[in-house]
């Protein structure tokens, strides 16, 4: 894989939070349509990479290239604009809005009418939001109050807000925290789906082991801010460090990981 | 030269009542993460206490016994207050926080007139500091060097405190992470009872150790606070090293912009905390705070456009109003008119504070300067009426473009501070900028043209320009940029992460709902043929975050009710009582305390509830709840 095909190239991002060292030096490709994940120990630092990723926190060093153009420092907005949907470990939605509504705004961001002042937004695009509720099977709900949600179609709406400017990049920091096993494994299906479809690179990272053999073309394990171990699931899998770190922390592959809010 | 250095120690002198009143107001946001507006009034409540002990006490050890025991009553004082009020509103919107403590002065203040008096009082100097020492020809008050010594003893006795005993150790941790000190098994309550007493203590001291200095009335409480506000805004919240150092900043600033800008001494500390906002928005020894949520989170309810029917209500409504010349009195269209105003005045706040999530405690800077916009270019430049109306607001709409845009460099606590600072401004200029405002005596006889020179004319003028702003204002809270700045306000992080520009959002927003302020201000200035600084001031200020509270910070449509209400009753209560501001202040209090939602927001949960299910429409089955993240 040449550097120049990569839809997102990092090399050496490096961030530290006072004497902490949260990421050190971490370098990878990612091509589109491509589902990366990013696997480690809590306080690995991988929401940490993804802030930097996204811009939402400026590396200290590093830097970061979508289809070869540097975004390196660039705010989270402009990064969005170059076609990267981001969710976020805690989610992040608009609790005052409806469902549909929720969606709407980054529609009406995407098409670049922020600054109008005349239309209705309940009738703007009100067909490709519904299209997008569908796709990620929160239709149901497009008229309630996005504050009333459970915590797991919360996390759809995420994913429906995340594609709504036909992303070529899609960050995904735990996708599937706190909710039920099943539903997890239905997230990332149809996660998995919607990217293959439409060509989209998925960068993610998920504490459940079996839900990222499942889906993950290349695994990353990231350990203390360094990446240890990269490769095919299988390769990862008999990594005997990544074996020593996992069991270290208690989890076996299989083991159902219960996330807290926290990290 | 020797001058110029008297001059530098009467401004540390000054600086000492500033830093401890900051000092405390910075403890108390530590701890309590509540902005304490009434500080002001603490201060002011020690020098009163002050003035009444030291009056009956005599001699060396009554004056200083005076002085300390009237700031240990005031604390004591600080302490009920807390136990009675705060420690109710702890968890609520820090709005309503910023709003309970600002009734609280108002209600302390008419007290304070009721008790002493309206005049200035002259309390006792100090026993044994009468004198001056002489300092190459010029004169220093012994006085001023105790005050001069007293800030860093104070600043260093606080240190101990906070780093020698358990208690201040405690206090530390308590800033640090609250839940961790409840999980520690410490009385929570009392921890923040006694800190907010130790506050409110310091915040009298202040006050106490002034009456030598200066006349002790009462209007030292809101002169105080907004320098205060100044001096953690510039020194960083929470901060007691901070608050010393921008204290000091502050005082110097003061005391050399008098001799060389006399005019504009405001304006100089003004450019300075600019400039460290610019540079630093949590000021120079803050820290950043994790972003507040500004979704006052009392409930979820989606806004929704109005039905057919609720337009024809509109209509309807509109109409009788229209009709109230066929038979109200001349007085009654005044009122009428002055309520219309006010309702413009308002929902243009709800448009910042309720969909942008930007509570400005300064809104009346730019009604103000619509007003005198209006006045100026009628009386200087001898406008026609319409072509007053339509550029006087201009100057609103700069001062917004000026304010706003360091103004949405922050936001909560700060950004009202912040706004009240700039609110205060403006007052100033108009009150001492004599030769182009009038100062206090205004600038009278702005008179309506003929054509709409009569009481019914000029209410039906009103009442069109009020229905055509609060329309467009609806129109823009539906818009796509009415639903990007709610995003704003909903989540931060996510509205950057799909695109928008908060800060701008947010700036366009502040300017919009200041010249729709100003609009209203112009109107206010052809309804009353003159206007005075009054108009900018933060009487008026608080005027209108009451009016947007009291028809339902989370409604649409509350402000309209608000306004109207509030409006109708306060000219009733003025026409009735001496006391207006302990009954306005007592009213924003209980509303806070009790009624948060205010009219329109009751009215709509009891729909939902199915109290009022006859009213209910849509198939919204949406139940009360905590409001996410
Ligand atoms: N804002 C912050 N300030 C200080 N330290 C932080 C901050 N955010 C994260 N950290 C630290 O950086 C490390 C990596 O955190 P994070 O990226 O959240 O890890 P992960 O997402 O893998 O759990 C942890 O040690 C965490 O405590
Ligand atoms: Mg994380």
């Amino acid at each position: 894989m040449s550097t120049a095909a990569a839809l997102l190239a990092v090399d050496g991002l490096t961030k530290s939070y006072g004497g902490v060292h949260a990421v050190r030096g971490v370098s990878f490709t990612l091509a589109a349509g491509e589902i990366l994940a990013l696997i480690g120990p809590n306080g690995a630092g991988k929401s940490t990479c993804f802030d930097m990723l996204n811009g939402q926190r400026k590396p200290d060093r590093g830097r970061v290239q979508l289809l070869g153009k540097d975004i390196t420092g660039q705010p989270p907005r402009r990064v969005w604009r170059l076609g990267v949907g981001r969710t976020f470990q805690i989610t992040a939605t608009f609790p005052t809005m409806t469902v549909r509504e929720n969606v709407q705004v980054a529609l009406v961001s995407h098409a670049n009418q922020i600054f109008n002042l005349w239309r209705s937004t309940p009738d703007f695009q009100r067909d490709a939001a519904d299209r997008l509720l569908a796709l990620v099977g929160v239709e149901g709900y497009a008229e309630r109050p996005c504050g009333e949600l459970a915590y797991g179609d919360l996390k759809r709406l995420e994913l429906a807000i995340a594609l709504a400017n036909e992303p070529k990049l899609l960050l995904m920091d735990e996708p599937t925290a706190g909710m039920a096993p099943r539903d997890r494994i239905e997230l990332m299906r149809l996660t998995a789906r919607i990217a293959r479809e439409q060509s989209i690179g998925v960068l993610f990272t998920e504490h459940d082991m079996d839900v990222v053999f499942e889906h993950a073309d290349r695994i990353l394990v990231l350990n203390r801010g360094t990446l240890i171990a990269e490769g095919s699931p299988e390769q990862v899998r008999r990594d005997p460090q990544v074996r020593a770190i996992y069991l270290g922390e208690g989890l076996v592959y299989d083991a159902r990981h219960q996330e807290g809010a926290g990290a | 030269m020797s001058f110029y250095v008297v001059q530098f120690l009467s401004g540390l002198a000054s600086a000492a009542a500033l830093f401890l009143v900051a000092s405390g107001l910075s403890i108390i946001f530590g701890v309590t993460r509540i902005v304490n507006f009434a500080h002001g009034a603490f201060y002011m409540l020690g020098a009163y206490v002050a003035f009444s002990l030291t009056e009956r006490l005599s001699g060396t050890l009554g004056f200083w016994g005076g002085i300390v025991l009237a700031a240990v009553v005031v604390a004591l004082i600080g302490v009920l207050v807390e136990m009675l009020l705060l420690r109710r509103i702890y968890r609520s919107p820090e709005l309503f926080q910023l709003l309970a403590t600002f009734g609280l002065t108002l209600m302390v203040e008419d007290l304070a007139v009721l008790i002493w008096g309206p005049d200035d009082l002259l309390g006792r100097r100090a026993p044994g500091l009468r004198g001056a020492f002489d300092f190459f020809g010029q004169a220093i008050p012994t006085y001023d060097v105790l005050l001069m010594v007293l800030g860093p003893v104070v600043l260093g006795a606080l240190w101990l405190l906070f780093h020698r005993t358990r208690w201040g150790v405690l206090v530390r941790a308590a800033t640090q992470d609250r839940d961790m000190v409840a999980a520690l098994g410490v009385n929570q309550k009392w921890l923040f009872t006694s800190v907010f007493a130790l506050g409110v203590f310091l915040a009298a001291l202040g006050g106490a150790l002034q009456i030598p200095r200066d006349a002790v009335n009462h209007t030292m409480d809101l002169r105080i606070i907004v320098d205060v506000f100044v001096v953690v805004v510039i020194g960083g919240l929470g901060s007691i090293t901070g608050a010393f150092v921008a204290a000091v900043l502050v005082s110097e600033l003061n005391a050399f912009g008098i001799l060389i800008f006399p005019k504009i001494s405001i304006i100089l500390v003004f450019l300075v905390m600019a400039a460290v906002l610019i540079v630093r928005p949590w000021g120079l020894f803050g820290k950043p705070e994790a972003a507040a949520r500004q979704t006052p989170g009392l409930a979820v309810q989606p806004w929704r456009p109005l039905s057919t029917q609720a337009r024809l209500a509109f209509i309807g409504v509109l109409v009788l109003a229209a009709a109230l010349p066929l038979l109200g009195s001349n007085y009654a269209l005044i009122v009428g008119a002055e309520i219309a105003i006010f309702v413009i005045f308002a929902v243009s706040l709800h448009f910042m504070m309720s969909v942008g999530g930007m509570a400005s405690f300064g809104h009346a800077a730019y009604f103000g300067l619509g007003a005198y916009g209006v006045a100026f270019l009628a009386k200087l430049a001898g406008l026609p009426m319409i072509a007053c109306l339509l550029l006087g607001p201009l100057l609103g709409l700069f001062g917004a473009i000026i304010f706003g845009w360091f103004s949405v460099q922050l936001s909560g606590v700060y950004f009202a501070m912040l706004t009240l600072a700039f609110a205060q401004i403006v007052w100033s200029i108009a009150f001492q900028w004599v030769d182009v405002t009038g100062g206090d005596n205004g600038i009278l006889g702005v008179w309506p043209a003929a054509l709409v020179a009569t009481p019914a004319r000029f209410y039906w003028l009103s009442l069109a320009i009020t229905a055509l702003s609060v329309v467009v204002l609806r129109v823009l809270v539906f818009s796509p940029f009415g639903y990007a700045l709610r995003a704003t306000r909903d989540s931060g992080l996510r509205s950057e992460a799909v695109g928008i520009n908060s800060k701008r959002i947010q700036w366009t927003a502040f300017v919009i709902a200041g010249t729709f302020a100003a609009l209203a201000g112009a109107l206010f200035a052809y309804l009353k043929g003159s206007v005075f600084p009054d108009n900018a001031g933060i009487a008026l200020s608080v005027d209108s975050l009451v009016m947007v509270l009291l028809g339902g910070v989370e409604t649409v449509s509350g402000a309209v009710v608000g306004a109207i209400v509030y409006k109708a009753l306060s000219i009733w209560l003025v026409s009735y009582t001496e006391l207006s501001k302990l009954v306005m202040g007592g009213v924003i209090v209980l509303l806070v305390v009790m009624f948060p939602k205010g009219i329109v927001g009751t009215f709509d949960s009891l729909i939902e509830s199915g109290k009022l299910s006859f009213l209910k429409r849509g198939s919204s089955r949406a139940t009360q709840t905590e409001g996410a993240e």
